[in-house]
């Protein structure tokens, strides 16, 4: 996720992401609670506006997501999915606001608090793969971690306070 | 909640008495209402309205002279009414997750105020020229203040505008008003039961002190109660949530604090799974018993006291739309929206409903009580029809 990313809450549905493409259009991504997710292109002329594109569920959004990913973690750890089943894999942004800036992974003990594990740390469009528990975090990381729904759930709860 | 409340004698065999005519004529009444109103609401989603204002024309049509007077058995209505709206109280509480509140009270507060000031403030301002006690002309401040977060959100749903930008900010409104609600909901009900003005002064305190202990309790048990009553078969979570409900909004009546406030504030702490299911499973009982409420509000307005408050009503949803879009291009301007987004983000806010009838229930003991529902019944007619048609138009 690159840093001009921008995030917007929309209370009683989700989150907005917005970006704006090298050509020039703004591209918004709503992820709804529920884990549906909305497609958006803005309009040229009223910037303000936008029409909806498609709408993905969850699963649709994992196979989108491989169709036009580069990064080698959503390969290997989409290859992991395959095999178990029952595991998911989240994306969770590291908000500026959240306790667990600053702290290591170790600190943080996701894993006991939610059964999720870390498995890779985006920052600044790297990925840092399998880091250790002594791996910092840092705000506007993006923690990828595998766990069951519930448990991914919980983490971002986590992370997002 | 002063719903006639009195009249509720419980007579416990009644309902149940075998082969009984009168049960059969209750099955038969409420049956045919409940059937009335399903058409109804078919009718609203056809016209891509709420289906409030419907129902309340039906109240009217079937209550104090309207022109079929419906002889259903008044207690048990009363209750089911009583019911519906701590149910939509609930829902209403559920919508936003507590981080959402707190991240609402980080950046809304002065488009909250604007909202507060322009559109409670008329409202005021007419019930004191209608000649009102002060109590119900705040009453009426808090019915053309609060905007229907039902509506709104819908329309926005059905309009494709979720990830415009004016969006956030609208959003950010909606959450801000259900907070003061939180404020506003227990301090009339202490002014409506009043007193001298120092018992006035004792009860407010009281009031405000029982909801603050109520939220901060949920703030920090939420998670913990979520868990406990989310978990288990649907049976059990139903059940569960519904005594937690009931009971909470017993224990805040108790108080004098109106039940409906309680209810409001088991589902701000409810969050995660818990929250999930208990949308999905007490949808239907809340759909249920507020349309029982909003029929039965309007059941007891007299059609003839509706159109002497015609004019009132109608004057005072043109001002209260004016400062609705003046909040909502306020809001949005603050995030530098352009000037189509600023009148999105405006008239989408018009339209009032479901709360603004939950306050006008409130005052329905006080002197000024009848006029205030009927104007409050015209009221949301007027702008929970015309906001969302207005909100379309302004695309």
């Amino acid at each position: 996720m690159s840093a001009n990313v921008r995030e917007t809450k929309l209370p009683g549905v989700g989150v907005r992401y917005e970006f704006t493409s090298e050509q020039g259009q703004s591209v918004g991504v709503i992820v709804h609670h529920d884990g549906r997710r909305e497609m958006l292109a803005y309009d040229l002329d009223d910037p303000d506006a936008c029409h909806s594109l498609l709408t993905l569920s969850d699963s649709d959004t994992h196979v989108l997501a491989e169709l036009l990913g580069t990064s080698n973690v959503t390969e290997t750890v989409a290859e992991i999915r395959q095999e178990i089943e029952g595991l998911a894999i989240e994306w969770v942004p590291l908000s500026k606001a959240s306790s667990f800036n600053g702290h290591s992974i170790g600190q943080g003990r996701f894993r006991t608090k939610t059964g999720a594990s870390i498995v890779a740390v985006m920052r600044n469009d790297n990925a840092v793969a399998a880091p250790g528990p002594e791996f910092v975090l840092e705000a506007g990381d993006v923690v990828v971690a595998v766990g069951t729904h519930d448990g991914l759930q919980l983490l971002r709860t986590l992370l997002e306070e | 909640m002063t719903l006639a409340l009195s009249e509720l004698s419980v007579q416990p065999s009644f309902l149940f008495a075998a082969g009984s005519t009168e049960t059969a004529l209750a099955f038969l009444e409420v049956g045919a209402v409940a059937l009335g109103l399903a058409l109804l609401s078919r009718l609203a989603a056809r016209l891509g309205i709420t289906a409030v204002p419907l129902y309340l024309i039906a109240g009217l049509a079937f209550g104090e002279g309207g022109i079929a007077r419906l002889d259903v058995s008044t207690e048990f209505v009363a209750l089911a009414a009583e019911i519906g709206v701590l149910l939509l109280l609930f829902s209403l509480g559920l919508e936003y997750t507590d981080v959402e509140l707190r991240n609402g009270l980080k950046t809304g507060i002065p488009p909250g105020l604007v909202d507060m000031t322009l559109n409670a403030g008329s409202g005021v301002l007419v019930g004191l020229l209608l000649g009102w006690s002060w109590v119900a002309a705040l009453l009426l401040g808090g019915v053309t203040w609060v905007s229907s977060s039902g509506v709104i959100s819908k329309v926005l749903a059905d309009l494709g505008r979720l990830g415009n930008r004016e969006t956030a900010p609208v959003l950010n409104l909606l959450v801000i008003e259900d907070l003061a609600m939180a404020i506003y909901l227990p301090v009339m009900a202490a002014l409506i039961v009043g007193g001298t003005f120092g018992e006035t002064i004792a009860s407010v305190s009281l009031a405000l002190i029982v909801v603050a202990i109520i939220l901060a309790s949920a703030l920090r048990f939420g998670v913990r109660i979520s868990a406990r009553v989310g978990s288990g078969s649907n049976e059990s979570v139903l059940l569960g949530v519904f005594g937690l409900v009931l009971v909470t909004a017993g224990v805040a009546q108790l108080f004098d604090v109106s039940g409906a406030i309680g209810a409001f504030l088991v589902g701000l702490a409810l969050s995660g799974r818990a929250e999930e299911r208990a949308l999905e499973l007490l949808s239907p009982l809340r759909d249920l018993f507020a349309a029982t409420f909003f029929v039965f509000f309007s059941f007891q307005i007299d059609p003839a006291d509706l159109i002497s408050v015609a004019g009132w009503a109608l004057l005072l949803a043109v001002v209260t739309a004016g400062t609705k879009v003046a909040t909502g291009w306020f809001a949005a301007a603050r995030r530098g929206i352009g000037k189509k987004g600023r009148l999105r983000a405006g008239t989408i806010l018009i339209a009032r409903g479901e709360f603004s009838i939950v306050i006008a229930a409130l005052g329905a003991s006080l002197t000024d009580g009848a006029e205030l529902g009927a104007l409050a019944a015209g009221y949301v007619l007027i702008t929970a029809i015309v906001g969302p048609l207005a909100s379309r138009f302004s695309s």
